[in-house]
């Protein structure tokens, strides 16, 4: 992810912002692809985003307040999301959320190791029930977890 | 490619299913001895030969496997042919140029090439 | 060019590929170019399978040999011995849970033997980034042949025809939603297919996307001509990248093909698709949510009527269907209704793809005809219950639906003996859960997920779910009172009645359906304070009985050093040290420590 106001950042909001201006029902994918840019939602880049096309910041703030997708705060580099469903759940998912959070060393009520380089978050399910308990790294998912097997992995991604 | 038609989709369907014929077993099927002795002797050649003979006469209900070494290793390479119904004949030292008659004569036309038949094991059913 | 006398299938679905299936696909590639073998045998990536417990899986034809749980390491042998000497690399194919048999071909393993594979048939035996190979597998025969002889009109009697009910919850009949779409007045109408796939425990609509996605596209083509729509949306949840990214290749290959965009197969038809993602909220998979979702705004659900058959998508009539009920049309439309009704019950036709999980031996996707019993699905396909425990109940429909005791077992399916027996098809999500499982702790962990996801609009669902889930809460930390279970069942009855959407009012089945069937579990843990099962650690403790020789392990491995004790001699728990974490009893080889 880029530095969070960096020029470039800005520019390809432009380019964005264009791409989608007058396309109704366009909130959602401009927000999604602004958070890929910035890597979460400044208060500055939702402003812009309204005027542009044109929906008032209260709405745009409730859509991002809505998804669980959508961040007001900076994250980590990689993205840990640890699945909770239901076949997780019976298969021991919460001994391998508290391996994780042991080993990153993350406080309860806090969500991101202070270097930036870990967001832990729990979701759903990821539909990969067949090899729970599982969790995604970023785009990857990776099943049949055990505590054991959690904490070399962390490192694996903190050293890439 | 633009499908405008049922005959265009029906054109594409056959084309596609030529290249994706080996993901079924087929009754007839050509088994080739591909063990050290086999391989050494040339059943890799054999194999190629039978691939592109198949290829050339569009022959899309065979399939070719392997096997490992039957135990008969100075006839080698030896070269199976299975129809359904008929006895399986062992046919050996097949060359590469043996190939495009065994598949002509016996496979297409149901004549058993006797001068390289090394022994035929009778049919069960 | 010759031609391929074998081809090595390697499943690249999300399942596979968390367990390494791209590592061994390069292997493959690697090896076979190695042995100057790549020309005549052929590399494919497939879908998922439904036998992610499997994973990575690896089949080779013409044989069907099944390979298990693959890793690079094995590649060379595979290649060196199967491919080059035909001869079963015996110890990756698959052992039978039950017999320990191995079993080498696909189709004779008891975990498919029993299936029915309709929808999910092309899944894991095409590549799904082949336009080409769908329609090798009779893909876009369904299409061509509703569009170019038949009528809408008659597309919609077909589907009538057919008793289909919609797979992705409510069951209701497929044809008369078609029906009433396309009876609406309107010029603009749209086609809208729900990928949401939210319910915890069920991956089939992953699979089919990531599977066989010109299936999802083909069905919603053959519904846009017979309700006279030209433009659909596929609203694809985001947790879901391969799924999405499949998609967008198959809409843009049928494109190209002529196959879906303008003037489709040369006639006046024409059907554009757009793809949506989701942005993380399970109320988006209710119908009003979702098309509030697509046009930008909150997913929260609105009353209905007026139902989107008749004001949907930006006011314009609108027909949803769910994924799996999308890929069920093509099938159709090849060999016609009366063939696909003779499946299935009277009043519920065809198969059902249900997701296996939880404490059961073959987790995986089983495809079957609706009024097999559930023994059947848990016993004989799935292998039944891990390390041979006992089997409790199975929890059918996700957090919308109820669990189903052992007593029942052998009720056939459809939807509604499930409904009778107080649970739901759902989206076919099944969780076995065996002795080990806390009921009570069951209910709680849906009740968690309901009230964490209720978008909060009305009262009965946001006020009502937090209440239960309170109560809940104390029941399982033993702070449950007389009187608390007429209080959850008088409660659980109004949000049924009053809530907005079907997610609060099914919210509250988890609850009725444990009540119903477990009582005994709630009463042993209001009033007896104890949990049955030993699952929620306020109510549980441990205790060293005599059988202990004294070998110091459960010391050693005592994270609070709550343990005492000389070697040789009886050892002790502390209970206001001990933290429950079960270690101690996990590590005993002498089964010398209990719950107690």
């Amino acid at each position: 992810m880029v530095e969070n106001t960096s020029e470039k950042s800005w520019e390809q909001l432009d380019q964005l912002l264009n791409k989608y201006r007058g396309t109704k029902g366009s909130v959602i994918p401009v927000l999604q692809q602004a958070q890929e840019i910035f890597g979460y939602l400044p208060k500055d880049v939702l402003i812009k985003i309204s005027k542009e096309i044109n929906v008032p910041i209260s709405q745009v703030y409730g859509v991002v307040t809505f998804y669980a997708q959508f961040h007001l705060e900076p994250r980590g580099k990689n993205i840990i999301r640890s699945c909770q469903g239901t076949a997780c759940h019976v298969r021991g998912a919460k001994a391998v959320l508290n391996a994780i959070r042991e080993k990153l060393g993350l406080k309860e009520g806090q969500a991101t190791t202070p270097d930036l380089q870990f967001t832990l978050e729990t979701v759903a399910c990821i539909g990969a029930c067949g090899l729970a308990p599982c969790l995604m790294v970023n785009d990857d998912t990776h099943g049949r977890l055990t505590p054991e097997a959690v904490r070399p992995m962390i490192d694996k991604y903190r050293n890439q | 490619m633009t499908i405008k038609s049922l005959e265009d989709l029906r054109k594409i369907k056959a084309e596609s299913q030529l290249q994706t014929k080996a993901r079924k077993s087929n009754d007839t099927q050509i088994i080739i001895g591909m063990g050290t002795c086999g391989i050494a002797a040339g059943a890799r050649e054999v194999m190629t030969a039978v691939l592109e003979e198949l290829a050339k006469r569009n022959l899309n209900n065979v399939s070719v496997l392997q096997t490992g070494c039957i135990g008969m290793c100075q006839k080698e390479p030896l070269l199976d042919v299975v129809r359904p119904g008929e006895d399986r004949v062992t046919y050996g030292p097949v060359s590469p140029s043996d190939v495009p008659r065994i598949i002509a004569e016996h496979l297409v036309n149901g004549n058993i090439v006797e001068d390289l038949v090394v022994a035929k094991i009778p049919n069960k059913e | 060019m010759a031609l391929v006398r074998a081809h090595i299938l390697i499943c690249t679905g999300t399942g596979c590929t968390a367990s390494g299936a791209k590592d061994v696909l390069a292997k493959f590639d690697e090896e076979l170019k190695a042995k100057k073998l790549r020309d005549e045998v052929s590399l494919v990536e497939t879908g998922c399978h439904g036998f992610c417990e499997g994973g990575p899986l690896v089949i080779i034809y013409p044989e069907g040999t099944f390979y298990t749980r693959v890793k690079p390491a094995d590649v060379a042998e595979i290649v060196e011995e199967h491919i080059l000497k035909g001869r079963t690399v015996s110890r990756l194919l698959f052992k039978e849970p039950l017999t320990a048999e191995k079993v080498p071909n696909y189709d004779e393993i008891a975990f498919y033997k029993k299936q029915h594979r309709l929808v999910l048939k092309n899944c894991g035996h095409i590549n799904p980034d082949s336009i080409e190979e769908y329609i090798g597998a009779d893909g876009y025969e369904g299409l061509a042949k509703a569009i170019l002889t038949m009528t809408p009109e008659q597309v919609v009697e077909e589907m009538k025809k057919t008793g289909l009910r919609g797979r992705g919850g409510g069951g209701f009949p497929t044809g008369m939603k078609w029906m009433f779409c396309a009876k609406s007045p309107g010029p603009k109408k749209y086609v809208i297919c729900n990928a949401d796939e939210g319910d915890p425990g069920a991956f089939m609509d992953r699979s089919l996307l990531e599977g066989d996605p010109h299936a999802i596209l083909e069905g919603m083509a053959i519904c846009a001509y017979a309700i006279g729509s030209d433009e659909g949306y596929i609203y694809c949840r985001a947790e879901y990248p391969l799924a999405i990214k499949r998609l967008k290749k198959a809409i843009a290959q049928a494109e190209e093909a002529g196959l879906l965009g303008q003037n489709i197969l040369g006639t006046n038809f024409s059907f554009t698709l757009h793809i949506k993602e989701g942005a993380g909220a399970f109320v988006c998979g209710e119908e009003t949510a979702l098309m509030a979702s697509i046009e930008g705004r909150r997913g929260m659900p609105r009353p209905r009527p007026p139902f989107p058959a008749v004001k949907g998508l930006w006011d314009k009539p609108s027909n949803i269907n769910n994924v799996e009920t999308f890929a069920n049309v093509p099938y159709i439309f090849r060999v016609g209704a009366e063939e696909y009704a003779k499946l299935g019950t009277e009043k519920s036709k065809g198969t059902k793809v249900f997701a296996l999980t939880g404490k059961i031996n073959n987790t995986g996707l089983a495809e079957v005809p609706m009024g097999i019993t559930m023994r059947e699905i848990i016993f004989d396909i799935g292998g039944g219950i891990i390390g041979g425990k006992k089997f409790k109940a199975v929890q059918i429909g996700g957090p919308s639906g109820g669990c189903i005791p052992e007593q029942l077992l052998d009720t056939p399916i459809d939807y509604d003996s499930l409904i009778a027996a107080g649970a739901m098809m759902g989206s076919g999500g099944l969780v076995v859960m065996d002795e080990d499982t806390c009921m009570v702790d069951v209910a709680k962990f849906f009740l968690n997920f309901t009230q964490s996801e209720s978008c909060g609009k009305c009262t009965p669902c946001r006020e009502g779910t937090k209440r239960m889930l309170e109560m809940l809460t104390a029941i399982t930390e033993g702070k449950g009172q007389d009187g608390d279970i007429e209080k959850l069942e008088k409660l659980a009855k109004s949000i049924k009645a009053g809530a907005l959407c079907a997610l609060g009012q099914t919210a509250p089945n988890p609850i009725l359906s444990t009540l119903r069937y477990f009582r005994n579990e709630y009463e042993a843990h209001i009033y007896d304070k104890k949990c049955p099962a030993g699952v929620c650690t306020a109510l549980i403790g441990y205790k060293i009985t005599d059988k202990c020789v004294g070998c110091g392990l459960c010391k050693k491995v005592c994270p609070v050093e709550a343990i005492s004790g000389e070697p040789k001699g009886k050892h002790t728990i502390d209970p206001d040290k001990c933290i429950k974490c079960g270690a101690c009893m996990e590590k005993c080889p002498f089964k010398a420590i209990i719950r107690g």
